[in-house]
């Protein structure tokens, strides 16, 4: 729950974050909220509304607004994510969604980096933010001067678990390391980005040209906290259709409902490379802020409804 | 039946046969993957703790828990006896069961016992119980040092720090959750 002051720090960030982007040529969209049909994400439980879906992310219907000849677009807008819910997870939480056309996902760390950077810069008097311009968070102090670490997963497991990647995946504990293991060590002096995840865990990210068996794929950590999930896209519809069969096989096999979105694969065929980045705004709001939870950070909690 | 998703601090579950409740949670779910949930446990008979994380698929059956009300009736070397107040049975707990509950337990004290099935497993006391003060040093006149407490032991043995007004075969309230001074009683 927010006080007056802490609402008032929230508008800050929401208008700083728009001139951001408008300061660089991105166009702001507002799309659906409830759609007939999602992305189908094997992990990703959605609310339905009527015989309709509340969107788990904006992406479906932001990838279509490339299709039609936009390059840089970006949302902020809440999203829907069933049976999620915990000290730092919300049902209902508010996404921060860009898209550059002709940019890869090295472009977008580096744009995303200058975003939380500009942002902290902007606000020296947030609670979350020592004297020395630096991140405090749960014990850590994260220094936010650009350029940031950059890792990928497999020298992370391999460093913090000491184990290797295509071992955790063939005996099916890879989130379990990842939580336990990896996660806690990610982005403590300085914020990481982990990059390059095993293509099974980017079914909307590219395979990286130069190894197949991964994904373009990057998670922005700090102080150990995931803060952002971005991608070099995935924009063959044929091979899009593949990875979206996959997940609708696992949703299947969970006994869930999965439909292939067929507008949505159409419309893939006219987007040209493009790297694509969601940010928990509501997790930045909560560091910025030096709260430990979520529920301090937002307007209302569902217990509060 | 509970699934993984109704687990949160406080919650009993069966694991193994064995009744443990969780002392620490956390939900976690990473970019993509799948939703994990971080428990930390406590046997609640061995009083064993251990960490585990769960999926939301795994399923854990609801331990057969009771609490009945029962009177401490007497204690018999290692063996403490209790009768249920309702059916006259009775039952008996071991020294070490009981812990620091004997610091506060007395003859004819009513107390909740924890039942796991047919065994008990555990008590709980009343709140707040009276007990008489047996040792105590008195009051020294005119003593002007400003010392706001002393210490005194009361009949089960258990020493606190009461007001200094407080004497020897005087009745007083202690918190049984604090070990805690709260009051002197007339009776």
């Amino acid at each position: 729950m927010l006080t007056p002051w802490g609402l008032q720090q929230r508008s800050n960030l929401l208008q700083a974050t728009r001139s951001f982007f408008i300061e660089r040529a991105y166009i702001e969209v507002d799309t659906p909220l409830r759609l007939p049909v999602l992305l189908p994400e094997s992990n990703l439980i959605p609310f339905t509304s009527e015989n309709w879906l509340l969107h788990t992310s904006p992406e479906l219907c932001m990838k279509r607004l490339l299709a039609r000849g936009c390059t840089q677009i970006f949302q902020i807008c809440h999203c829907f994510r069933k049976e999620e819910s915990g000290r730092i997870h919300q049902p209902e939480f508010t996404m921060l969604e860009w898209y550059h056309a002709g940019w890869n996902y090295f472009d977008l760390m580096q744009e995303c980096e200058a975003l939380i950077a500009a942002l902290c810069r902007i606000f020296p008097q947030m609670p979350g933010i020592d004297c020395d311009g630096k991140l405090c968070w749960r014990g850590c102090r994260v220094a936010l001067t650009p350029p940031w670490d950059r890792l990928t997963v497999a020298d992370a497991f391999r460093q913090h678990a000491g184990v290797d990647v295509d071992e955790v995946l063939d005996r099916g504990i890879f989130d379990e390391v990842l939580v336990t293991e990896v996660e806690p060590h990610l982005g403590l002096d300085r914020p990481v980005f982990l990059y390059d995840y095993p293509v099974e865990l980017g079914s909307l990210a590219r395979c990286n040209p130069k190894n197949p068996q991964v994904a373009e794929r990057f998670e922005l950590y700090i102080a150990g906290l995931e803060l952002a999930n971005g991608f070099s896209e995935l924009v063959d519809p044929q091979e899009q259709r593949h990875r979206f069969s996959l997940e609708i096989e696992r949703l299947q096999a969970a006994g869930k409902n999965a439909a292939m979105p067929e507008k949505f694969l159409k419309d893939l065929a006219s987007v040209g490379a493009t790297a694509g980045i969601a940010l928990g705004l509501d997790r930045l709001f909560m560091l910025l802020m030096g709260s430990t939870s979520l529920a301090e950070a937002i307007p209302f909690v569902p217990d509060e409804l | 039946m509970f699934t993984a998703s109704d687990l949160r601090k406080g919650l009993k579950i069966q694991i193994d046969g064995e009744p443990y409740i969780v002392t620490e949670f956390d939900f976690s779910k990473p970019g993509k993957g799948q939703a994990l949930y971080r428990t930390k446990m406590r046997n609640m008979i061995t009083g064993i703790q251990f960490t585990q994380t769960y999926r939301s698929n795994d399923k854990f059956d609801r331990p057969n828990l009771e609490e009945r009300n029962m009177q401490f009736l007497y204690a018999q070397d290692n063996e403490y006896h209790f009768m249920d107040t309702v059916s006259f049975e009775q039952i008996f707990l071991t020294k070490e069961q009981l812990g620091d509950n004997l610091s506060f337990l007395i003859d004819n004290m009513e107390v909740q016992v924890l039942f796991f099935g047919d065994r008990p497993i555990d008590v709980t006391l009343p709140t707040f119980v009276n007990l008489e003060v047996t040792v105590a040093d008195p009051r020294a006149k005119g003593d002007t040092s400003g010392t706001d407490t002393k210490p005194v032991t009361v009949q089960t043995g258990f020493q606190l720090q009461v007001p200094p007004f407080v004497e020897q075969g005087d009745k007083i309230q202690i918190d049984t959750r604090t070990g805690s001074y709260i009051t002197r009683v007339k009776e």
